[in-house]
């Protein structure tokens, strides 16, 4: 086996403010103005101690270094705003690092954002050609491959008509149908299976799975942890710009989803936060519980979530009932539910004295399906008053890693994926 | 199948990225492998520049025309000045032929980083290309002004002289003119916005040290030497003398057009390759 990526130490540093953002630029006064007034500032700095300003940096990456073998598909795992992008970035030469070393075996491709370059007043057609040759394609390649390109994208009847004319979907499927049909020796892909359809999601599953056949090597990102366990065997996680983990994909996952979220799935209640009508009733917090006890925001669906509600009382309240709502972030709502729901806590629960309460509940496992829901709080006295009402107080990921159903790579319609009890007999 | 496979294997191209330290080679090589890219740049400026307009490609006849009449009446009509014994207009249009080439170029090519920034900040390929295909696809707005010409010889009666052959040269000289101040400019305004607001009055200024609404025998004899350290002066004097015969321009004038025009490129190629690396990140 030879090695066919091999990144040694590499860090990438980035100003804040100028670098990364894209509407920032400096003006070439600001810049004539600064060096005016150096002078100035390094008199008036003469007599005191004052700190010479130093621009802000950040380490997007840090001291990373691995390798990837030939015909591996690795997968990269991180939170928004870890360094996955730079690396992708740094790895396809679209930006030098600020340190270290990487040496590549074979040509890059990359498919960071499907479609870039991409003219809006060119026909489908003309834009595959172009397309193809800024992805690195030579014209005799993208010329064997036309056809293969056309009939993947399904847009065959409107291949002459310009791309501006284009719905989105067409536009995404065309964009990806050239970008899938490279064929570098490594092949940097980056959350491009978030296109189009359920249908054309599936396809480019498939597209991905034969490239890492075909024993080219991949580096795969993916907020979809399905995705990532699906397509790779072993995998990498990023945290704050750092190499924290390498294991079997599973395991990667795994610590991935258990980690670094600690400060987040928990929600308190400053007093201004509370309506001064809430009365008796005062919020305190809300938290999401892993069976480990860990406050969480990401939940896994196999797993069993607990979901507290802590709260006070500074009077007896007669009829109390705490409660959520719960919805997907989209707005469909899923389901309400209250914690003097049965009957027999109905009954011992009729009237409570002031104190501080915990209403915890069990969300059972293999319940929600994968996606980001929002929690409402309510708490109310049933045709009296309302004490309190939070619709948006907290919100969570629920991972469907290993939930029913995972071994066919689609999405599932709806919140709840349940494992319900199927019967197969064989009747004739 | 197996040995192919192998073969294919040895070819393999390693690759090796680390932080560029100190000065940038030129790295030329790159270009040539990305040679098909450039030929699609052109070819898609060319499909897309007269895109949903009504005129099309008349446009490229009707700036330098439209120039053109407006100096034939002021610098001919009105101001009547020297000529060398040519008709005012094909003494202008001849000229304005090469400075519309010119002036086309360099806007289009100053401005190719910045129109194109969802590109280098997506995928690799060297930033050079879009400098040059800008500059190359100017050519295609000079063939198309360039037939006017033809028809106003026959008109005017002008058998151009063996002369005719040293056009291309001269041509050249225009496109490594705009080329090299592209590059500068391109680069630079990758970071400071500023020369889309200096390039208006850039062209603007440079027209009048270029001699394209008057004869360059105009200038006195000791200004002869700094007149001439603008290339175009060179480009639009050597086009004159090709095609209507007019006075050749001295050895000194070309020789010292060449060199500026040259040290500017070189110089242009190697700031292109410094700012380059840091392009993606603050364009």
């Amino acid at each position: 086996m030879t090695t066919a990526i091999r990144v040694e130490h590499v860090s990438k540093r980035y100003r804040i403010g100028s670098a990364p953002q894209k509407f920032r630029y400096g003006m070439l006064r600001d810049q004539i103005m600064d060096t005016l007034s150096a002078p100035i500032r390094a008199i008036r700095s003469l007599g005191r101690d004052i700190p010479k300003d130093t621009p802000n940096y950040i380490w997007a990456l840090r001291d990373v270094s691995f390798d990837v073998q030939e015909g591996q598909v690795l997968g990269i795992i991180g939170r928004n705003g870890a360094g996955k992008s730079t690396l992708l970035k740094v790895l396809s030469r679209v930006t030098e690092p600020t340190e270290g070393e990487i040496t590549l075996r074979g040509r890059v491709g990359s498919l960071l954002e499907v479609g870039t370059g991409f003219h809006p007043e060119l026909t489908g057609r003309e834009n595959i050609y172009l397309n193809g040759a800024v992805l690195g394609m030579k014209r005799s390649e993208i010329e064997s491959k036309f056809d293969e390109i056309v009939a993947f994208s399904e847009v065959e009847q409107f291949i002459d008509t310009p791309v501006k004319r284009y719905s989105s979907g067409m536009y995404l499927r065309l964009a990806f149908a050239v970008a899938a049909h490279l064929e570098p020796e490594i092949l940097v892909v980056d959350e491009v299976l978030a296109v189009g359809d359920a249908e054309f999601q599936r396809k480019c599953l498939g597209k991905m799975g034969d490239v890492a056949q075909q024993g080219r090597t991949v580096l795969f990102v993916s907020h979809n942890m399905s995705a990532i366990l699906r397509l790779t065997q072993e995998a990498i996680v990023i945290e704050k710009g750092r190499l924290t983990k390498r294991a079997p994909t599973v395991e990667a996952v795994d610590y991935y989803l258990s980690s670094g979220h600690a400060s987040a799935g928990e929600r308190f209640w400053d007093e201004d936060e509370i309506p001064a009508n809430a009365g008796p009733f005062r919020p305190v917090a809300l938290r999401l519980r892993d069976p480990r006890g860990k406050v969480v925001d990401t939940l896994r669906s196999t797993e069993p979530t607990m979901l507290e509600m802590e709260y006070q009382l500074s009077a007896p309240i007669t009829g109390l009932r705490v409660g959520l709502y719960l919805n997907t972030v989209r707005g469909e709502f899923v389901l309400t539910s209250f914690d003097t729901d049965s009957p027999e806590k109905f009954e011992k629960f009729s009237s409570r004295t002031p104190g501080r309460y915990l209403s915890r509940c069990r969300i059972p496992a293999d319940f929600l399906n994968e996606g980001r829901y929002a929690i409402g709080v309510n708490a109310s006295s049933f045709g009296v008053r309302r004490y309190f009402q939070d619709e948006q107080a907290l919100a969570f990921n629920v991972d469907a890693t290993g939930a029913p159903g995972m071994q066919w790579p689609e999405q599932r319609l709806g919140p709840i994926r349940p494992l319900l009890d199927w019967e197969i007999e064989q009747i004739g | 199948m197996a040995e192919i496979a192998v073969t294919q294997k040895m070819e393999v191209p390693v690759v090796v990225i680390r932080p560029s330290r100190g000065l940038a080679a030129l790295n030329l090589r790159d270009l040539w492998v990305y040679r098909e890219l450039i030929f699609f740049m052109i070819w898609r400026d060319l499909k897309v520049r007269y895109k949903q307009t009504m005129l099309g490609a008349a446009w490229a006849v009707i700036q330098p025309v439209m120039t053109m009449l407006v100096f034939n009446f002021i610098f001919g009509s009105v101001a009547k000045l020297p000529t060398d014994g040519i008709p005012y207009p094909i003494f202008s249009y001849t000229a304005l032929l090469p400075w519309g080439l010119f002036t086309t170029a360099l806007n289009s090519a100053s401005r190719s980083l910045t129109s194109n920034n969802n590109m280098i900040t997506k995928i690799y390929f060297p930033r050079l290309v879009l400098p040059l295909a800008s500059v190359m696809a100017g050519l295609v707005d000079f063939a198309i002004a360039f037939v006017i010409l033809i028809g106003m010889m026959f008109y005017y009666h002008i058998v151009p002289t063996t002369a005719i052959w040293t056009l291309p040269a001269f041509l050249l000289l225009a496109l490594i003119t705009a080329l090299g101040v592209a590059l500068w400019l391109s680069a630079i305004n990758v970071k400071y916005r500023d020369v889309g607001y200096a390039l208006p009055f850039l062209t603007n200024f440079w027209l009048f040290i270029t001699p394209v609404a008057y004869s360059a025998k105009v200038i006195s004899d000791k200004w002869q030497l700094i007149y001439s350290l603008n290339p175009m002066a060179g480009v639009v004097t050597g086009f004159r003398w090709a095609l209507l015969g007019t006075q050749i321009p001295s050895g000194t004038t070309l020789a010292v057009s060449a060199c500026i025009s040259l040290l500017v490129l070189v110089s242009g190629l190697f700031y292109f390759r410094n700012m380059e690396r840091t392009f993606a990140d603050t364009i």
